[in-house]
């Protein structure tokens, strides 16, 4: 109709190698926010100093601080080598959403992105309750209280990757959605007044609001749930 | 004819799966409602007020993302119209 489309992400090109391996929009924006993030933690690390004078080194300072100390809220003093994980998983999910800013498609959108994520933190889940536990209580942990809900553990174990993935993939993704149909109603009411000619004056104030919405709040919101529940669920399995 | 009967229950069926909005919707009414009153009783907590509660929203739209993920196949990925 009016240049509305609702897909998947886009195949740029592909691989000729094995069959063939499709490389779609998601991989290549991945691949560049990951290079922009590299290139971000170089400008803000270099040349460091015992005293921090340098606005780069305080705002260096400043973000691990800031991590530090929610880690050790959420998860206890005896987890601070999640750090890293979580402040990647925080600044490559934050980014992913973020660069709807510039017209493309965020990487957040796209289920293959958030299910790896959410099947990482499952394995990291599962490995810091076998280190806890050891094999033999791990193990108990699934016949208890009675051996009759062991299914239903397995269940619940297996649900949790599954509604992080579908989350942070099912916020992003409306957003996108809901952001272009509106925008694509906009554009033919303004069609609809000019009488065919294509002068954009509807699309002007509205979709600004639902871009601050979606894109600005609930990529920092989904971002930081995405991290949250990830330290409560691998904290979780301690005791 | 099968594929316009399957296209239209398609879109019922989309939009009944977005019924499943409701119970977010109660639920983190309440939620919020809760963490006002909480806020209400020790202003001084509200930092920690607001991220539990934020959790605790995140949580319970989960079912309600369900049920857009079951609307947005039917929508734009329908895996029926496959199997005619």
């Amino acid at each position: 109709m009016s240049g509305i489309e609702v897909t998947g992400p886009k195949i740029m090109f592909e691989i000729p190698i094995l069959g063939g391996i499709t490389i779609t929009e998601t991989v290549v924006w991945s691949w560049c926010i990951i290079g922009v993030v590299f290139l971000l933690c170089l400008v803000l690390t270099h040349k460091l100093e015992k005293v921090p004078v340098k606005k780069t080194q305080q705002i260096a300072e400043k973000l691990v601080i800031t991590m530090d100390s929610l880690v050790e809220s959420s998860m206890g003093k005896n987890h601070m080598g999640y750090v890293p994980y979580i402040m990647a998983l925080f600044t490559m999910s934050l980014f992913g959403s973020l660069i709807s800013l510039l017209g493309l498609r965020p990487v957040t959108a796209d289920i293959n992105t958030t299910m790896s994520w959410a099947i990482l933190t499952f394995l990291l889940i599962q490995f810091n309750g076998i280190k806890n536990k050891g094999i033999k209580g791990y193990l108990k942990g699934f016949v208890e209280p009675i051996p009759l809900l062991l299914p239903i553990n397995i269940i619940s174990e297996f649900s949790t990757p599954l509604s992080m993935g579908f989350r942070h993939f099912g916020n992003i993704a409306a957003g996108t959605i809901i952001t272009s149909l509106v925008y694509g109603a906009l554009a033919g009411l303004s069609s609809m007044v000019f009488g065919g000619l294509q002068i954009p004056v509807f699309q002007a104030g509205l979709p600004a609001v639902l871009s601050l919405y979606f894109d600005l709040f609930t990529a920092g919101l989904q971002a930081f749930i995405f991290c949250m529940l990830t330290m409560v669920f691998i904290a979780n399995n301690d005791s | 004819m099968e594929r316009a009967i399957i296209l239209a229950a398609s879109a019922i069926g989309a939009g009944l799966a977005m019924i499943a909005g409701i119970g977010p919707g109660i639920g983190q009414g309440y939620a919020a409602g809760k963490a006002a009153e909480a806020v209400g009783r020790q202003p001084e907590a509200q930092g920690t007020i607001l991220r539990t509660m934020l959790i605790g929203c995140g949580v319970a739209e989960s079912t309600g993302i369900y049920g857009l993920v079951v609307a947005l196949l039917l929508l734009f990925a329908n895996p029926l119209i496959g199997l005619l």
